[in-house]
Protein backbone atom coordinates (compact mmCIF):
# COMPACT_ATOMS: atom_id res chain seq x y z
CA UNK A 1 0.00 0.00 0.00
CA UNK A 2 1.52 3.21 -0.85
CA UNK A 3 2.20 5.35 1.90
CA UNK A 4 0.75 9.24 1.62
CA UNK A 5 1.71 11.46 4.68
CA UNK A 6 5.17 12.85 5.63
CA UNK A 7 4.86 10.89 8.92
CA UNK A 8 4.52 7.71 7.07
CA UNK A 9 7.17 8.17 4.99
CA UNK A 10 9.37 8.51 7.33
CA UNK A 11 8.31 5.64 9.78
CA UNK A 12 9.12 3.62 6.01
CA UNK A 13 12.43 4.78 5.85
CA UNK A 14 13.18 4.46 9.20
CA UNK A 15 12.74 0.41 9.03
CA UNK A 16 14.41 0.51 6.15
CA UNK A 17 17.46 1.79 8.08
CA UNK A 18 16.72 -0.54 10.43
CA UNK A 19 16.31 -3.66 8.23
CA UNK A 20 18.66 -2.39 5.30
CA UNK A 21 16.00 -2.97 3.10
CA UNK A 22 15.77 -0.27 0.46
CA UNK A 23 12.34 0.89 -0.58
CA UNK A 24 11.05 2.15 -3.79
CA UNK A 25 10.66 6.10 -4.42
CA UNK A 26 8.45 8.15 -2.76
CA UNK A 27 8.10 9.83 -6.15
CA UNK A 28 7.23 6.65 -8.24
CA UNK A 29 3.99 6.99 -6.05
CA UNK A 30 4.03 11.02 -6.06
CA UNK A 31 6.01 12.20 -8.81
CA UNK A 32 4.70 16.10 -7.41
CA UNK A 33 6.00 15.88 -4.47
CA UNK A 34 8.99 18.61 -4.17
CA UNK A 35 11.69 19.34 -2.16
CA UNK A 36 9.21 20.91 0.97
CA UNK A 37 7.71 17.30 0.99
CA UNK A 38 11.16 15.70 1.35
CA UNK A 39 12.10 17.53 3.93
CA UNK A 40 9.06 17.77 5.73
CA UNK A 41 9.66 13.79 6.01
CA UNK A 42 13.12 14.30 6.78
CA UNK A 43 12.18 16.26 10.02
CA UNK A 44 9.80 13.49 10.80
CA UNK A 45 12.03 10.87 10.56
CA UNK A 46 15.13 12.84 12.69
CA UNK A 47 12.53 13.06 15.27
CA UNK A 48 11.81 9.07 15.26
CA UNK A 49 15.90 8.67 15.63
CA UNK A 50 16.25 11.30 18.10
CA UNK A 51 13.69 9.38 20.23
CA UNK A 52 16.10 6.47 20.01
CA UNK A 53 18.51 8.16 21.72
CA UNK A 54 20.74 9.60 19.00
CA UNK A 55 22.22 13.21 18.65
CA UNK A 56 22.41 16.34 15.74
CA UNK A 57 26.52 16.60 16.03
CA UNK A 58 26.11 18.61 12.29
CA UNK A 59 24.81 18.75 8.94
CA UNK A 60 25.89 17.28 5.62
CA UNK A 61 25.36 19.50 2.73
CA UNK A 62 25.06 17.13 -0.43
CA UNK A 63 24.62 18.15 -4.39
CA UNK A 64 27.17 21.23 -4.00
CA UNK A 65 28.42 20.28 -7.55
CA UNK A 66 26.89 21.37 -10.65
CA UNK A 67 27.12 17.81 -12.30
CA UNK A 68 25.21 16.45 -9.38
CA UNK A 69 22.58 19.31 -8.99
CA UNK A 70 21.82 18.48 -13.07
CA UNK A 71 21.59 14.75 -12.49
CA UNK A 72 18.91 15.67 -10.07
CA UNK A 73 17.27 18.63 -11.81
CA UNK A 74 18.00 21.46 -9.20
CA UNK A 75 20.12 24.49 -8.76
CA UNK A 76 20.17 24.20 -5.06
CA UNK A 77 22.54 22.15 -2.44
CA UNK A 78 20.38 19.71 -0.01
CA UNK A 79 21.16 19.28 3.71
CA UNK A 80 20.49 16.58 6.31
CA UNK A 81 21.42 16.43 9.88
CA UNK A 82 24.90 14.13 10.64
CA UNK A 83 23.60 11.86 13.73
CA UNK A 84 25.95 11.23 16.75
CA UNK A 85 25.76 7.46 16.05
CA UNK A 86 27.08 7.22 12.49
CA UNK A 87 31.00 9.17 13.45
CA UNK A 88 33.55 7.27 12.71
CA UNK A 89 37.44 8.48 13.33
CA UNK A 90 40.49 8.60 11.78
CA UNK A 91 41.45 4.77 11.23
CA UNK A 92 37.98 3.06 12.65
CA UNK A 93 36.89 0.14 10.09
CA UNK A 94 33.34 1.01 9.00
CA UNK A 95 31.19 -2.37 8.56
CA UNK A 96 29.40 -2.46 5.13
CA UNK A 97 26.69 -4.51 6.77
CA UNK A 98 25.33 -1.01 8.50
CA UNK A 99 24.33 0.07 5.12
CA UNK A 100 22.46 -0.51 2.12
CA UNK A 101 24.70 0.91 -0.82
CA UNK A 102 27.28 2.78 0.62
CA UNK A 103 29.84 4.44 -1.52
CA UNK A 104 33.05 6.82 -0.37
CA UNK A 105 33.40 10.68 -0.99
CA UNK A 106 35.97 12.53 -0.15
CA UNK A 107 35.22 16.18 1.19
CA UNK A 108 36.67 18.94 3.64
CA UNK A 109 35.09 19.20 6.99
CA UNK A 110 34.46 22.48 8.52
CA UNK A 111 33.94 22.37 12.66
CA UNK A 112 31.97 25.40 13.90
CA UNK A 113 33.98 27.66 16.82
CA UNK A 114 30.91 29.80 16.87
CA UNK A 115 27.12 29.80 16.65
CA UNK A 116 25.83 30.73 13.09
CA UNK A 117 22.52 31.80 12.41
CA UNK A 118 20.67 32.43 9.44
CA UNK A 119 19.04 34.24 7.33
CA UNK A 120 21.76 37.00 5.80
CA UNK A 121 24.88 35.10 6.84
CA UNK A 122 27.89 35.86 4.22
CA UNK A 123 30.47 33.95 3.43
CA UNK A 124 33.32 35.92 5.42
CA UNK A 125 30.94 35.93 8.51
CA UNK A 126 31.10 31.56 7.89
CA UNK A 127 34.37 31.73 7.91
CA UNK A 128 34.80 33.70 11.08
CA UNK A 129 33.09 31.51 12.77
CA UNK A 130 34.50 28.21 11.98
CA UNK A 131 36.98 26.55 14.45
CA UNK A 132 38.64 25.24 11.35
CA UNK A 133 39.12 22.19 8.90
CA UNK A 134 39.88 18.02 9.19
CA UNK A 135 39.93 15.59 6.57
CA UNK A 136 36.84 14.15 5.95
CA UNK A 137 34.92 10.80 4.45
CA UNK A 138 31.69 10.76 3.68
CA UNK A 139 29.84 6.99 3.38
CA UNK A 140 26.46 7.92 1.16
CA UNK A 141 23.67 5.94 1.44
CA UNK A 142 20.46 5.39 0.25
CA UNK A 143 17.87 4.16 1.87
CA UNK A 144 15.76 4.17 -1.73
CA UNK A 145 16.55 0.93 -3.73
CA UNK A 146 19.42 1.02 -6.44
CA UNK A 147 19.79 4.95 -5.65
CA UNK A 148 16.84 5.67 -7.93
CA UNK A 149 15.92 9.12 -6.16
CA UNK A 150 14.62 12.25 -6.75
CA UNK A 151 15.19 15.33 -5.35
CA UNK A 152 12.37 14.41 -2.60
CA UNK A 153 13.35 10.94 -2.05
CA UNK A 154 17.05 12.13 -1.31
CA UNK A 155 16.16 15.01 1.06
CA UNK A 156 13.64 13.26 3.13
CA UNK A 157 16.46 10.01 3.39
CA UNK A 158 18.77 12.45 5.22
CA UNK A 159 20.46 13.45 1.88
CA UNK A 160 21.56 10.08 1.58
CA UNK A 161 23.98 10.50 4.37
CA UNK A 162 25.36 7.05 5.81
CA UNK A 163 28.40 7.73 8.47
CA UNK A 164 31.29 10.08 8.39
CA UNK A 165 34.80 10.04 9.10
CA UNK A 166 37.04 12.64 10.14
CA UNK A 167 40.53 13.14 11.30
CA UNK A 168 40.79 15.09 14.53
CA UNK A 169 43.58 17.97 14.26
CA UNK A 170 41.52 21.08 13.47
CA UNK A 171 42.98 23.52 11.15
CA UNK A 172 42.69 27.24 11.44
CA UNK A 173 41.47 28.13 7.83
CA UNK A 174 41.13 32.21 8.42
CA UNK A 175 44.30 32.16 5.84
CA UNK A 176 43.78 29.23 3.83
CA UNK A 177 42.18 29.25 0.18
CA UNK A 178 39.70 26.75 0.66
CA UNK A 179 39.00 27.01 -2.67
CA UNK A 180 42.51 25.68 -3.99
CA UNK A 181 42.84 22.90 -1.27
CA UNK A 182 43.77 19.90 -3.19
CA UNK A 183 42.79 16.34 -2.58
CA UNK A 184 43.56 12.99 -3.22
CA UNK A 185 41.51 9.94 -2.84
CA UNK A 186 43.36 6.41 -2.76
CA UNK A 187 41.61 2.87 -2.57
CA UNK A 188 44.20 0.04 -1.43
CA UNK A 189 46.72 2.83 -1.96
CA UNK A 190 46.07 3.51 -5.49
CA UNK A 191 44.71 6.86 -6.72
CA UNK A 192 41.27 6.81 -7.51
CA UNK A 193 40.64 10.69 -8.10
CA UNK A 194 41.99 14.12 -7.70
CA UNK A 195 39.73 17.26 -6.71
CA UNK A 196 40.23 20.63 -5.48
CA UNK A 197 37.50 22.34 -2.53
CA UNK A 198 36.22 24.76 -5.69
CA UNK A 199 34.30 21.71 -6.41
CA UNK A 200 32.15 22.43 -3.61
CA UNK A 201 29.55 25.05 -4.84
CA UNK A 202 33.13 27.37 -5.90
CA UNK A 203 33.77 27.38 -2.10
CA UNK A 204 33.39 24.98 0.82
CA UNK A 205 32.91 28.09 3.33
CA UNK A 206 30.05 29.25 0.97
CA UNK A 207 28.62 25.57 1.71
CA UNK A 208 28.64 26.99 5.39
CA UNK A 209 26.74 30.24 4.57
CA UNK A 210 24.44 28.86 2.11
CA UNK A 211 23.28 26.02 4.84
CA UNK A 212 23.28 28.47 7.72
CA UNK A 213 20.92 30.51 5.78
CA UNK A 214 19.04 28.23 4.85
CA UNK A 215 18.40 26.38 8.20
CA UNK A 216 18.32 29.97 9.49
CA UNK A 217 14.91 29.93 7.25
CA UNK A 218 13.48 27.49 10.09
CA UNK A 219 14.64 29.12 12.93
CA UNK A 220 17.91 26.39 13.37
CA UNK A 221 21.44 27.57 14.37
CA UNK A 222 24.58 25.83 13.58
CA UNK A 223 26.11 25.67 17.34
CA UNK A 224 29.71 25.15 18.25
CA UNK A 225 31.38 22.07 17.56
CA UNK A 226 28.96 21.04 14.94
CA UNK A 227 30.40 19.49 11.70
CA UNK A 228 29.61 20.70 8.47
CA UNK A 229 30.32 17.87 5.71
CA UNK A 230 30.74 20.46 2.58
CA UNK A 231 29.73 17.87 -0.13
CA UNK A 232 32.04 15.77 -2.34
CA UNK A 233 35.09 17.17 -4.12
CA UNK A 234 34.62 14.01 -7.12
CA UNK A 235 32.33 11.33 -7.82
CA UNK A 236 31.60 9.03 -5.47
CA UNK A 237 33.47 5.62 -4.89
CA UNK A 238 31.66 2.23 -4.24
CA UNK A 239 33.15 0.08 -1.07
CA UNK A 240 33.88 -3.24 -0.91
CA UNK A 241 35.01 -5.37 2.36
CA UNK A 242 38.52 -5.45 2.97
CA UNK A 243 39.20 -1.76 1.15
CA UNK A 244 41.33 0.80 2.78
CA UNK A 245 40.60 4.41 1.74
CA UNK A 246 42.45 7.07 2.48
CA UNK A 247 41.21 10.80 1.50
CA UNK A 248 44.20 13.24 1.66
CA UNK A 249 44.07 17.26 1.54
CA UNK A 250 46.45 19.59 1.35
CA UNK A 251 47.48 21.28 4.71
CA UNK A 252 44.24 19.57 6.45
CA UNK A 253 45.93 15.92 6.83
CA UNK A 254 44.25 12.59 6.11
CA UNK A 255 41.86 10.55 7.22
CA UNK A 256 41.82 6.58 6.43
CA UNK A 257 39.23 4.39 6.97
CA UNK A 258 39.31 0.24 6.55
CA UNK A 259 35.69 -1.58 5.05
CA UNK A 260 34.75 -4.52 7.21
CA UNK A 261 32.24 -7.19 6.34
CA UNK B 1 54.26 2.83 -49.46
CA UNK B 2 53.92 5.76 -48.04
CA UNK B 3 56.99 7.57 -46.15
CA UNK B 4 57.26 9.22 -42.77
CA UNK B 5 57.55 12.68 -44.32
CA UNK B 6 53.95 11.78 -46.22
CA UNK B 7 52.65 11.48 -43.32
CA UNK B 8 53.72 14.46 -41.68
CA UNK B 9 53.25 16.50 -44.32
CA UNK B 10 49.41 15.35 -44.13
CA UNK B 11 49.01 16.47 -40.76
CA UNK B 12 50.80 19.96 -41.36
CA UNK B 13 48.32 20.93 -44.43
CA UNK B 14 45.50 20.28 -41.78
CA UNK B 15 47.15 22.45 -39.64
CA UNK B 16 47.52 25.38 -42.32
CA UNK B 17 44.15 24.67 -43.66
CA UNK B 18 43.08 24.46 -40.29
CA UNK B 19 40.70 21.70 -41.58
CA UNK B 20 40.69 18.48 -39.54
CA UNK B 21 41.78 15.58 -41.42
CA UNK B 22 40.65 11.78 -41.12
CA UNK B 23 42.80 9.75 -39.09
CA UNK B 24 46.10 7.81 -40.52
CA UNK B 25 45.40 4.82 -38.73
CA UNK B 26 42.11 4.60 -40.69
CA UNK B 27 44.21 4.59 -44.19
CA UNK B 28 47.35 2.87 -42.85
CA UNK B 29 46.21 0.75 -39.79
CA UNK B 30 49.72 -0.90 -39.75
CA UNK B 31 50.75 2.61 -38.25
CA UNK B 32 52.44 1.65 -34.84
CA UNK B 33 53.49 3.67 -32.14
CA UNK B 34 57.10 3.58 -32.89
CA UNK B 35 56.60 5.09 -36.37
CA UNK B 36 54.12 7.33 -35.16
CA UNK B 37 56.97 9.17 -32.85
CA UNK B 38 58.93 8.76 -36.21
CA UNK B 39 56.20 11.10 -38.01
CA UNK B 40 56.36 13.37 -34.95
CA UNK B 41 60.31 13.60 -34.90
CA UNK B 42 59.47 14.92 -38.73
CA UNK B 43 57.12 17.50 -37.59
CA UNK B 44 59.60 19.03 -35.32
CA UNK B 45 62.57 19.01 -37.23
CA UNK B 46 60.45 21.73 -39.50
CA UNK B 47 59.08 23.31 -36.08
CA UNK B 48 61.76 25.65 -35.20
CA UNK B 49 63.34 26.48 -32.12
CA UNK B 50 62.30 24.01 -29.53
CA UNK B 51 60.99 25.62 -25.93
CA UNK B 52 60.33 22.13 -24.28
CA UNK B 53 57.64 18.98 -24.05
CA UNK B 54 54.41 17.80 -22.96
CA UNK B 55 53.08 14.71 -21.96
CA UNK B 56 49.82 13.69 -22.42
CA UNK B 57 47.55 10.72 -21.35
CA UNK B 58 48.97 10.58 -18.01
CA UNK B 59 45.75 9.67 -16.18
CA UNK B 60 45.88 5.99 -15.45
CA UNK B 61 42.29 5.94 -15.64
CA UNK B 62 42.45 7.38 -19.10
CA UNK B 63 45.35 5.08 -19.86
CA UNK B 64 42.82 1.82 -18.77
CA UNK B 65 40.50 3.54 -20.74
CA UNK B 66 42.52 3.50 -23.88
CA UNK B 67 44.38 0.58 -22.93
CA UNK B 68 47.51 1.56 -22.56
CA UNK B 69 50.05 1.20 -19.39
CA UNK B 70 52.13 4.90 -20.03
CA UNK B 71 51.65 8.33 -21.46
CA UNK B 72 53.04 9.80 -24.32
CA UNK B 73 54.53 12.30 -25.64
CA UNK B 74 54.74 15.66 -27.72
CA UNK B 75 57.47 18.51 -28.26
CA UNK B 76 56.76 21.94 -27.52
CA UNK B 77 57.55 24.94 -30.43
CA UNK B 78 58.69 28.04 -29.38
CA UNK B 79 56.07 29.81 -31.60
CA UNK B 80 53.46 27.94 -30.12
CA UNK B 81 54.06 30.07 -26.70
CA UNK B 82 51.23 32.72 -25.87
CA UNK B 83 52.50 35.61 -23.96
CA UNK B 84 50.63 36.40 -20.69
CA UNK B 85 47.74 38.58 -21.82
CA UNK B 86 47.70 37.46 -25.07
CA UNK B 87 44.35 36.21 -26.78
CA UNK B 88 43.91 32.70 -28.24
CA UNK B 89 42.62 33.33 -31.69
CA UNK B 90 40.40 30.21 -31.79
CA UNK B 91 40.14 30.87 -35.65
CA UNK B 92 43.66 29.98 -36.45
CA UNK B 93 43.00 26.43 -34.58
CA UNK B 94 40.60 23.66 -35.65
CA UNK B 95 38.72 22.79 -32.57
CA UNK B 96 40.53 24.04 -29.26
CA UNK B 97 39.87 22.87 -25.84
CA UNK B 98 41.74 23.90 -22.83
CA UNK B 99 43.63 22.17 -20.43
CA UNK B 100 45.39 22.97 -16.92
CA UNK B 101 48.67 21.82 -16.29
CA UNK B 102 51.73 21.78 -13.72
CA UNK B 103 54.94 23.16 -15.86
CA UNK B 104 58.22 22.34 -14.55
CA UNK B 105 61.33 24.52 -16.34
CA UNK B 106 64.72 23.00 -16.33
CA UNK B 107 67.27 24.54 -14.28
CA UNK B 108 70.08 22.02 -15.99
CA UNK B 109 70.25 19.57 -18.12
CA UNK B 110 68.75 16.30 -17.31
CA UNK B 111 68.77 12.96 -19.09
CA UNK B 112 69.24 9.07 -18.46
CA UNK B 113 67.25 6.17 -18.38
CA UNK B 114 66.73 5.78 -14.81
CA UNK B 115 65.96 9.24 -13.83
CA UNK B 116 63.43 9.75 -11.04
CA UNK B 117 60.55 12.22 -9.79
CA UNK B 118 63.11 13.71 -7.35
CA UNK B 119 65.77 14.28 -9.81
CA UNK B 120 63.62 15.66 -12.00
CA UNK B 121 62.49 18.27 -8.88
CA UNK B 122 66.13 18.71 -8.11
CA UNK B 123 67.01 19.50 -11.32
CA UNK B 124 63.76 22.01 -11.99
CA UNK B 125 64.53 25.87 -11.13
CA UNK B 126 61.08 26.46 -11.19
CA UNK B 127 57.48 25.46 -11.62
CA UNK B 128 54.72 27.69 -12.38
CA UNK B 129 50.61 27.08 -14.02
CA UNK B 130 50.10 26.58 -17.31
CA UNK B 131 47.21 26.09 -20.02
CA UNK B 132 47.90 23.74 -23.07
CA UNK B 133 45.59 24.66 -25.88
CA UNK B 134 44.82 21.13 -27.19
CA UNK B 135 43.65 21.21 -31.20
CA UNK B 136 43.51 17.72 -32.61
CA UNK B 137 43.82 17.50 -36.28
CA UNK B 138 41.55 15.02 -36.63
CA UNK B 139 37.76 15.17 -36.65
CA UNK B 140 36.03 15.72 -33.15
CA UNK B 141 39.39 14.17 -31.17
CA UNK B 142 38.44 10.78 -32.20
CA UNK B 143 41.90 9.07 -32.83
CA UNK B 144 44.03 6.04 -32.09
CA UNK B 145 47.13 6.16 -29.85
CA UNK B 146 49.60 5.82 -32.58
CA UNK B 147 46.82 9.16 -34.52
CA UNK B 148 47.53 11.62 -31.43
CA UNK B 149 51.32 10.45 -31.12
CA UNK B 150 51.87 11.42 -35.13
CA UNK B 151 49.96 14.78 -34.12
CA UNK B 152 52.46 15.58 -31.62
CA UNK B 153 49.75 14.99 -28.93
CA UNK B 154 47.28 17.56 -30.18
CA UNK B 155 49.24 19.87 -29.18
CA UNK B 156 48.71 23.52 -30.29
CA UNK B 157 49.66 26.57 -28.19
CA UNK B 158 50.09 27.00 -24.26
CA UNK B 159 50.64 29.86 -21.57
CA UNK B 160 52.66 29.50 -18.78
CA UNK B 161 53.12 31.59 -15.59
CA UNK B 162 56.05 33.24 -13.67
CA UNK B 163 57.78 30.05 -11.73
CA UNK B 164 58.01 29.63 -8.23
CA UNK B 165 60.91 27.37 -6.68
CA UNK B 166 59.26 23.68 -5.77
CA UNK B 167 61.55 24.10 -2.81
CA UNK B 168 58.90 22.60 -0.23
CA UNK B 169 55.90 22.38 -2.52
CA UNK B 170 53.80 19.11 -2.47
CA UNK B 171 53.10 18.92 -6.22
CA UNK B 172 50.97 16.01 -5.31
CA UNK B 173 48.55 17.28 -3.37
CA UNK B 174 48.01 21.30 -4.88
CA UNK B 175 44.62 21.81 -5.84
CA UNK B 176 43.65 23.37 -9.46
CA UNK B 177 40.56 24.24 -10.33
CA UNK B 178 39.21 25.21 -13.83
CA UNK B 179 37.19 28.10 -15.06
CA UNK B 180 35.08 28.44 -17.44
CA UNK B 181 33.46 32.14 -18.14
CA UNK B 182 33.48 32.67 -14.51
CA UNK B 183 32.02 28.96 -13.43
CA UNK B 184 33.62 25.93 -12.02
CA UNK B 185 34.12 23.61 -14.67
CA UNK B 186 36.90 20.89 -12.98
CA UNK B 187 38.92 20.59 -9.80
CA UNK B 188 41.96 18.02 -9.16
CA UNK B 189 44.86 17.84 -7.46
CA UNK B 190 48.46 17.45 -8.71
CA UNK B 191 48.73 13.95 -8.24
CA UNK B 192 46.13 13.37 -11.45
CA UNK B 193 49.19 13.70 -13.75
CA UNK B 194 50.52 9.83 -12.89
CA UNK B 195 50.44 10.32 -8.96
CA UNK B 196 52.92 13.03 -8.93
CA UNK B 197 53.98 15.76 -12.28
CA UNK B 198 57.23 14.94 -10.96
CA UNK B 199 56.78 11.05 -11.86
CA UNK B 200 55.06 11.85 -15.29
CA UNK B 201 58.78 14.05 -16.06
CA UNK B 202 60.14 11.77 -14.97
CA UNK B 203 58.76 8.88 -17.59
CA UNK B 204 59.46 11.35 -20.22
CA UNK B 205 62.92 11.85 -19.38
CA UNK B 206 63.48 8.20 -19.42
CA UNK B 207 61.26 7.53 -22.66
CA UNK B 208 63.53 10.35 -24.23
CA UNK B 209 66.74 8.81 -22.90
CA UNK B 210 65.80 5.65 -25.11
CA UNK B 211 65.91 7.73 -28.37
CA UNK B 212 69.69 8.99 -27.23
CA UNK B 213 67.78 12.70 -25.91
CA UNK B 214 66.92 14.33 -22.88
CA UNK B 215 66.60 17.84 -21.19
CA UNK B 216 68.29 20.91 -21.61
CA UNK B 217 68.50 23.73 -19.20
CA UNK B 218 66.05 26.58 -19.60
CA UNK B 219 63.46 23.86 -21.61
CA UNK B 220 59.56 23.67 -19.79
CA UNK B 221 57.90 20.34 -19.63
CA UNK B 222 53.96 20.64 -19.56
CA UNK B 223 53.51 17.92 -17.06
CA UNK B 224 49.71 16.56 -18.24
CA UNK B 225 46.48 17.71 -18.65
CA UNK B 226 45.57 17.60 -14.68
CA UNK B 227 41.21 17.56 -15.89
CA UNK B 228 39.46 16.74 -18.88
CA UNK B 229 39.79 19.21 -21.53
CA UNK B 230 37.04 22.19 -21.88
CA UNK B 231 36.14 23.35 -25.43
CA UNK B 232 36.85 27.01 -26.18
CA UNK B 233 35.44 29.52 -28.80
CA UNK B 234 35.34 33.24 -29.49
CA UNK B 235 34.52 35.35 -26.33
CA UNK B 236 35.18 32.26 -23.66
CA UNK B 237 37.35 33.12 -20.90
CA UNK B 238 39.35 30.43 -18.83
CA UNK B 239 40.74 30.75 -16.01
CA UNK B 240 43.54 28.33 -13.96
CA UNK B 241 44.25 28.31 -10.78
CA UNK B 242 47.04 26.10 -9.06
CA UNK B 243 47.60 26.57 -5.10
CA UNK B 244 50.75 27.64 -4.60
CA UNK B 245 51.82 28.19 -8.05
CA UNK B 246 49.72 31.12 -8.96
CA UNK B 247 46.43 31.94 -11.73
CA UNK B 248 46.63 32.59 -15.40
CA UNK B 249 43.71 33.78 -17.34
CA UNK B 250 43.39 33.03 -21.41
CA UNK B 251 40.76 35.12 -22.51
CA UNK B 252 39.80 33.55 -26.39
CA UNK B 253 39.23 35.63 -29.72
Amino acid sequence: MPVTDAAARARALYDARRTRTPIPPFTDDDPTLGMADGYAVQRELVDLLLADGDRIVGYKVGLTSEPMQKMIGVDSPDHGPVLASTVYRDGDEIPLSRFIAPKVEAEIVFVLGERLAGPGVTVTQARAALAGAVAGMEIVDSRIADWRIKLADTVADLASNGAVATSSRIVPVADLDTRLVGMTLTRNGELVDTGAGAAALGDPVAVVAWLANVLGENGVALEPGHLIMTGALHAAVPMTPGDVFRAEFDRLGAVTVRVGA
Amino acid sequence: MITISELAARLSKAVADRTAIGTLSDEFPELDIPTAYQVQRALRGAAGPLAGWKLGVTSRAKQKQVNISEPIYGFLPAAGALDLGEPLDTGAQIQPRCEPEIVFTLGRDLAGPHVTAADVVAASSGVTVGIEVLDSRYADYRFTMADVVADNTSAARYVVGAPVSPEGIDLRLVGVVLERNGKVVATASGAASLGHPAAAVAWLVRALAAEGEGLRAGEIVLSGGLTAAVPVGPGDVVVASIDRLGSLELACR
